[in-house]
């Protein structure tokens, strides 16, 4: 009990810094600047890139000395255990706000493939609009042909699973296997924190990254086919919208997860972690198990069904 | 436990060797991992948005105050009640909330600080930047945003100002904002509570803030979700909300409701809070039904998830949609009802005094519950067709939002003034400006019931001849109400240089571990945890 209060007592309420301020100035600096960058192309003038670069490159050194001070700071064993549980219930929370992002895009592709696109098709009551605007649509998923076919010619082809005896042959189905793959391979490193093996955790770290990175140019692959081969874009319709908006987001969220894990791997090649102290790594791993999961339910029901 | 000293007697001698002052000047606020000062920078940015809003509704009041077009062009008279309604949402209400959840939640679990301090400053910082964007969007090129604070597709896509991907942008900051301030608050309360203090012996103000965050983090992402597709829309050729393309405007409002609605109680639950500690302070009685009120707030933010769509019986839903969406929405009037009841309770046979706060707090139930019932009656599915984006409306949630969350921070400034400067305002001062405020407040939004309820349409700047009279009075509250606010901001400045020193335990019925603390409070609110005592429990 007096050991609890004493670690307590000393809960490192750090002093006041510039990270913070210079990050926030950083953020408004890439979003006005990409701001105006979308603006003017869509207006067809001139644009540049200089001032997104500029913050961007003043959030990305602010995050690097701000990781870096914290990392410092446990090092010169400042952070008790009670705020690692706060970094702990931080990152538990973080991952919910990012589940609830993809939650989102998910409830679009289900409104639309079961309500919005059945309803434009003229089934039921509420059809009767469809019908009258768009007489000769029909409702199928994917939609390969659009309401407006003019104003959002279809796509050509669409990314639909063949069936199963035929996976061998389908790319979304080798990256479902790399990325669950990477997810036991993590937990292999884990493991191998656990039991305060450093060689077998920088190797199986190693080899999680080298999983996330193949899947990265794995989807770059597939998108460079839909859209030379497939005629599938952003611009073909609703099909093209969930489609490449739900797995662009998560091949975003996959580069961001191989980024910390790599920044991981620097840590344990540095020897940061040993089984008692591994919370770095531990979120890391956390969020790549997330990314993980929303693929699952990616394959499922962008893919497959 | 003998180790456990109260924080109070132990500031002066301990702790120096390993405390740490403000920094001076300017380098103080904007640096700063204080939660005090933190706080402090919240409530005086909430304070400048409320005017920045304020100023707006009342060019909408000038332009309605005789019919006809007379001050502004109906395009700028749009940009007005857009930015008024995203100003007093986002720039006001809510970080007004979050300001006071800076002072109190540490001060009430029996922490040093909030959990994650540089976190906590990075927050803050965002909001600034993000209205300056939003602000800077009225002097672009074709106008600010204008298609109304919930921004329907495609007002907000198809037809939009190019102004709105620098809008998109500062909703994506202000929701980044929001996040990692709940994130704080829910680390926070689950990890920095004092020993002693279980769950079910949080003061309220700390339970409903925990709810509050939970909501945040769950919805702040399906706005930045709805406001991406919007961007991908105008700039990247999608068609989520275009039917030509296979999607559905519709599904805009779906997703936009989906956090609207949960935002609703974002903005009421911590009043709900703050009343609760108001009403057991000045009725000399502890809160009556306190597990009740905490169920009662659970149950609300779960309901919260499931009505969205009354917002839309208008648009065309099926038949088994509205009628989900009416019953789930009338079940929300029984946990409200619980803690009407409830506090209303805790005032019977009270030793009752009337302090501002406590008029403020009083006044919150009566008005509040007006706005409630009102609610209730826009619930109702077939009579929302007559009632739907009328005046019946905006004074629907004006009521719950003014009198209802406004009143609610105005009587928290009040109630923990004397902790936060260490002075007493003044009281008579403080009574008038809660009689300006409540007579302004009901002239401005009383006759906007009849107005709506004979069918005068929200959101356009002139009218027919038969709601002159209404408008006109609604206009006189509203400068009324607005110039009051002004006086509220003299009453603070005259509190903060010439208020009398207050006790530590400045409100005689208060508890809370809050009132342990001197006033005004130490920098380090309790560098070591204090004991929580069952008196100062359950307040």
């Amino acid at each position: 009990m007096a050991n609890a209060d004493t670690d307590q007592s000393v809960y490192y309420v750090p002093h006041s810094g510039w990270y913070p301020v210079v990050l926030a100035l950083g953020l408004m600096l890439t979003v006005t600047g990409l701001a105006s960058w979308l603006n003017d192309t869509k207006a067809g003038e001139p644009h540049t890139w200089t001032q997104s670069i500029i913050g961007f490159a003043m959030v990305a050194f602010v995050l690097y000395c701000w990781f870096a001070k914290v990392i410092a700071e446990n090092q010169q064993g400042l952070a008790n255990e009670q705020l690692k549980r706060s970094y702990v219930w931080g990152m538990g929370w973080f991952i919910f706000s990012e589940v609830m992002f993809f939650a989102a895009f998910f409830g679009a592709l289900f409104y639309t493939r079961s309500i919005a696109v059945a309803w434009l098709g003229g089934e039921g009551a509420k059809g009767i609009v469809g019908d009258y605007l768009w007489p000769e649509f029909d409702a199928t998923w994917p939609v390969m042909s659009n309401p407006d076919a003019t104003a959002f010619p279809g796509p050509a082809e669409n990314m639909k699973a063949p069936s199963v005896s035929s996976w061998y042959a389908y790319l979304p189905f080798w990256n479902t296997a790399i990325l669950l793959f990477s997810s036991v391979t993590i937990h292999w490193a884990h493991s191998a924190i656990k039991a305060n093996n450093r060689k077998k955790l920088i190797g199986w770290l190693l080899f999680t990254v080298v999983l996330g990175i193949i899947f990265v140019g794995l989807q770059i692959e597939e998108y460079v086919i839909a859209y030379t081969q497939m005629g599938l874009t952003l611009d073909s319709g609703i099909y093209g919208s969930t489609f490449f908006l739900l797995t662009g987001f998560h091949g975003f969220h996959v580069t961001l997860g191989t980024i910390i894990l790599i920044v991981q791997l620097y840590r344990a090649i540095k020897g940061h972690f040993n089984s008692q102290d591994c919370f770095g790594f531990e979120a890391a791993s956390w969020y790549w198990h997330f990314v993980d999961v929303v693929w699952v339910g990616l394959f499922i029901f962008v893919y497959v069904l | 436990m003998s180790e456990v000293i109260h924080a109070g007697q132990q500031d002066d001698h301990h702790d120096d060797h390993h405390d740490h002052g403000p920094d001076k000047g300017l380098a103080r606020w904007l640096f700063t991992t204080n939660h005090k000062d933190i706080g402090t920078l919240y409530l005086w940015f909430s304070f400048a948005m409320f005017l920045v809003g304020g100023v707006m509704a009342l060019v909408i009041r000038t332009e309605l105050f005789q019919p006809g077009l007379q001050f502004v062009n109906p395009e700028f008279f749009n940009q007005m009640t857009t930015n008024h309604g995203l100003i007093m949402v986002f720039g006001a209400i809510m970080p007004a909330f979050v300001g006071l959840a800076n002072w109190l939640v540490p001060m009430q679990v029996g922490a040093p600080d909030m959990a994650l301090p540089r976190m906590n400053n990075l927050s803050f910082w965002i909001l600034p930047f993000a209205f300056g964007i939003m602000i800077s969007t009225l002097f672009m090129e074709g106008g600010g945003p204008n298609f109304g604070w919930t921004f329907y597709a495609p007002l907000s896509t198809t037809y939009a100002p190019d102004s709105v991907t620098f809008f998109i942008f500062a909703v994506h900051l202000m929701g980044a904002s929001s996040i990692m301030g709940s994130i704080n608050i829910i680390a926070t309360i689950l990890n920095m509570r004092a020993p002693g203090m279980t769950l079910m012996k949080m003061p309220l103000f700390i339970w409903t803030w925990l709810i509050t965050a939970y909501l945040l983090i769950a919805v702040m992402p399906v706005l930045a979700g709805a406001v991406t597709m919007m961007l991908f829309d105008i700039h990247f050729g999608t068609s989520f909300f275009n039917a030509a393309g296979g999607g559905d405007p519709v599904m805009f409002q779906h997703i936009f409701w989906f956090f609207g609605h949960p935002e609703v109680y974002i903005m009421i639950l911590p009043a709900f809070g703050v009343i609760s500690h108001i009403i057991p302070a000045f009725a000399r009685k502890t809160l009556f039904g306190y597990d009740s009120m905490v169920y009662a707030v659970a149950s609300i933010a779960f309901l919260s998830f499931i009505v969205w769509a009354h917002h839309m019986f208008t648009v065309g839903m099926p038949l088994a949609g509205q009628l989900f969406f009416m019953y789930t929405t009338m079940l929300i009037a029984i946990p409200t009802g619980v803690k009407v009841f409830n506090w209303t309770a805790t005032m019977w046979r009270g030793s009752m005094t009337f302090e501002t706060p406590m008029l403020f707090a009083i006044a919150f139930v009566v008005l509040f519950t007006i706005g409630g019932f009102s609610g209730l009656m826009l619930a109702i599915t077939p009579v929302d067709y007559q009632y739907h984006d009328t005046y019946f409306v905006v004074a629907h949630f004006h009521y719950v939002l003014v009198p209802g969350a406004l009143f609610s921070i105005i009587a928290a400034v009040y109630f923990w003034f004397p902790k936060w400067t260490g002075k007493m305002y003044n009281e008579t001062l403080g009574k008038l400006h809660f009689w300006l405020s409540f007579i302004g407040v009901n002239i401005t939004f009383f006759p906007q019931h009849f107005s709506g309820l004979a069918g005068m349409p929200r959101r356009i700047p002139d009218y027919p001849l038969q709601f002159a009279d209404f408008n006109m009075v609604s206009s006189v509250g509203a400068f009324i109400f607005g110039f009051s606010q002004l006086f509220f901001l003299y009453v603070i400045i005259h509190g903060i240089r010439s208020g009398t020193p207050a006790k530590a335990r400045a409100w005689e019925g208060a508890k809370g571990l809050e009132w342990t603390l001197p006033s005004p409070a130490p920098y380090h609110s309790f560098t070591h945890p204090p004991k929580v005592t069952d008196e100062e429990v359950h307040a």
